[in-house]
């Protein structure tokens, strides 16, 4: 880490949940923390796995529990739950809509402004492996996948950490 | 005002962390000394602009104000 890095500081966090507001919050604080020249991680995990996934393919998984469960948990940066007032899918549909009236970007816009401004994504190898599966059932911008060791100590050398 | 802008980005219209981030973009394809020009209608910029200026190291330059646009006029560090 150069000496500037350290003053401006650095940004880790946790993405555990899969719901599209969520994963909103934890973009607008990783665009607004590298816009401010912090150095920023998401370490993807568990259901926020749903939120770096390629769009399409229903089955996933070596055996039966892991196809049934990534069938149930099927969804991708455009198509998450919110965690209040879901509505079997009305409440995402006019979450969108309200934002877009407002100009706030999509979760999609806000991925890939996230990478052009250098913030980094791991996904979380262990629940990879429960849930069966692999790297390229996730988006480009991703990088290498990484354990709970390698994203702690990344976590120790930062400033400021959450999960989400 | 005794700076001349180089580029003007319009940021009316959008919201936090937008304009601070559409900034960042805007000036890594811009000079050392360079002056950008941001255009918000957005009061939160007001503040937060000047804080990510100093958090970044970018010189503040100024802020004017018309007919509810804010001006804020930024230079481009090293």
């Amino acid at each position: 880490m150069t000496e500037q890095t350290k003053n401006k500081g650095s940004v880790t966090i946790v993405l555990f949940s899969g719901e599209m507001d969520k994963a909103i919050a934890t973009f607008v604080i990783a665009t607004a923390a590298a816009s401010m020249g912090m150095k920023v991680t998401i370490f993807f995990t568990f259901w926020g796995l749903n939120v770096i996934k390629k769009e399409g393919g229903l089955i996933k998984g070596q055996n039966w529990m892991q196809k049934m469960l990534n069938i149930m948990n099927y969804g991708h940066a455009k198509k998450l739950a919110i965690s209040k007032m879901n509505m079997f899918g009305i409440g995402p549909a006019m979450l969108k809509t309200m934002m877009s009236h407002k100009k706030v970007p999509s979760l999609q816009e806000f991925i890939s402004m996230a990478h052009s401004l250098g913030v980094k994504f791991y996904p979380c190898e262990m629940s990879m492996t429960v849930m069966g599966l692999k790297k390229e059932d996730f988006i480009d911008e991703c990088e290498e996948v990484i354990g709970a060791v390698s994203y702690l100590s990344i976590a120790k050398e930062t400033t400021i950490n959450l999960f989400i | 005002m005794n700076y001349k802008v180089d580029k003007t980005i319009d940021c009316t219209g959008l919201s936090c962390p937008l304009p601070s981030v559409k900034t960042t973009l805007a000036l890594e394809h811009m000079a050392v000394g360079q002056v950008i020009e941001v255009l918000t209608d957005d009061p939160v910029s007001r503040r937060d602009l000047p804080v990510w200026a100093q958090s970044t190291g970018n010189e503040l330059l100024g802020i004017e104000e018309d007919n509810g646009v804010i001006k804020i006029y930024l230079r481009k560090a090293a």
